[in-house]
């Protein structure tokens, strides 16, 4: 499972923070702190453990731009 | 009518998000019967918070929801309206006449806006809830257009801040004495009030109530209760909601407002029905016992996982989750280059506001307290502090 989250969706509203908080941070701006894990529009993760699986599902509900894709 | 077959079948009333997002809980919570979705609109569900926005002045694309693995074999019957419901012989009909058994129900019939029943032209007034709705508005408005919206609420105001950045002259009547008066009070209303006006909004406030439209054919203008008149090329009509539950009328529940569900969102405590989203009355044990509606779009997927997970386990004989359900109200606002975002129950702490830090006309946080304890807080920009007050009122 990995995540990709299209960064030219994103607008930091921090609720995928509060669903998978081992994912996802705000940096001290406010920003996703993977922004800077990234040089293009989208963040692809490294393969991810499937114990995040329901974290991560549900911080891509919670998206308010629904800017996160779960992949298999 | 047909016979329902051993797996029983799943009913979701309402195609948006919370239909969505129910029926795929259901799924996971082992229903592995026939679930079947029935929605008004010829679309399938999308995100509607962009319509107000960024897709009020251009299509937008992406706005559909993926359909989730879980989901994948829901049946979407789109473009049916459910109109009549039997809760005793577990039936719902059609607008066609077509009647249809169910073993679990699911509500997510979500609102319609309120319309004003004003004598004069019906052409160039608009409203803003769907897709089709904005498409039609969106074919009206052009820079220099003369736009009046009736109501100061959050979308009125978005809409403000969104015309008046493509060049349109706004005007904004409503009764209140500030903008988002009752959902936010005076003194941030007042705030939101002026940089608005340094946009160049105009508001019309402090009782302030249009008494009819003019104009031959297509509304050229709106009369106002003090005899002035203002000139108009597009009229929105942004004056809230109202619950859609007339189809659930004759079967004895309480719908003065909305749906009265449990902390469970069982309706009226019956297992095989649920309901979710902006419809359901539900009491949430993060501040009280007291059920009520929240219309804020995070509050749509709390609810309909919730639902689904109750009936889904109910169909499938499992566990029911019992944990309490405690989810945190949470929107926001895009207005101009400012985001406001919430946390907390913002409603119950009305008469006594204070801002926490920063400052109004720039970035502030403002909280609202209920016998002293913090139950809310709306962060005018500030994006730095959302985990800190989130997590604040997450704790209670």
């Amino acid at each position: 499972m990995r995540i990709t989250v299209d960064l030219t969706k994103c607008q930091d509203h921090g609720q995928c923070v509060f669903s998978a908080p081992a994912v996802f941070a705000l940096d001290d701006q406010g920003k996703l702190a993977l922004r800077s894990e990234s040089e293009g529009d989208s963040y692809t993760s490294e393969e991810m453990d499937e114990s995040l699986r329901d974290d991560v599902e549900e911080a891509a509900d919670a998206c308010p731009l629904q800017a996160i894709l779960v992949e298999d | 009518m047909d016979d329902l077959d051993e797996t029983g079948r799943c009913v979701v009333v309402g195609a948006s998000m919370g239909g969505l997002r129910a029926a795929e809980a259901a799924r996971k919570a082992g229903f592995g019967g026939e679930i079947v979705v029935f929605g008004t609109e010829p679309h399938m569900p999308y995100n509607r918070p962009p319509l107000s926005k960024d897709a009020l002045l251009a299509e937008a694309d992406g706005l559909t929801f993926r359909v989730p693995r879980a989901a994948q074999d829901v049946a979407w019957r789109l473009g049916e309206t459910v109109v009549g419901s039997d809760l005793t012989s577990h039936t719902v009909t059609l607008a066609g006449g077509e009647t249809l058994e169910w073993s679990g129900l699911v509500v997510a019939t979500g609102l319609s806006p309120r319309r004003l029943s004003l004598p004069g032209p019906t052409e160039g007034r608009h409203v803003i809830r769907t897709l089709d709705d904005v498409a039609a508005l969106r074919a009206e408005l052009r820079p220099g257009a003369r736009l009046v919206i009736i109501g100061a609420g959050f979308i009125g105001c978005e809409v403000a801040a969104a015309a008046r950045g493509a060049g349109m002259e706004v005007d904004v009547v409503a009764p209140e004495n500030v903008p988002v008066e009752r959902p936010l009070q005076t003194m941030l209303g007042k705030a939101l009030q002026r940089r608005h006006e340094a946009r160049g909004v105009r508001f019309h406030l402090g009782g302030q109530l249009p008494i009819g439209y003019g104009g031959t054919g297509r509304v050229t203008s709106v009369r106002l209760n003090n005899g002035s008149e203002l000139a108009a090329d597009v009229v929105i009509e942004a004056v809230g909601c109202t619950p859609n539950t007339q189809w659930l009328e004759g079967n004895g529940l309480d719908l003065s407002d909305g749906v009265l569900c449990d902390n469970l969102l069982r309706v009226e405590g019956r297992p095989d029905v649920v309901a979710c989203g902006d419809v359901a009355r539900f009491p949430n044990v993060l501040f009280d016992e007291v059920p009520r509606r929240v219309e804020h779009w995070t509050m749509v997927t709390d609810t309909a996982k919730r639902a689904g997970a109750t009936l889904g386990a109910y169909l499938a004989g499992n566990e029911l989750d019992g944990k309490p359900f405690a989810p945190i109200p949470s929107f926001w606002s895009d207005q101009y280059e400012l985001r406001l975002q919430s946390f907390g129950a913002v409603g119950l702490g009305g008469d006594d506001v204070r801002v926490l830090e920063g400052d109004l006309d720039d970035e502030a946080a403002v909280g609202y307290h209920l016998d002293g304890r913090l139950v809310g807080v709306v962060l005018i920009g500030l994006a730095s502090r959302y985990q800190h007050y989130r997590s604040v009122i997450a704790a209670g």
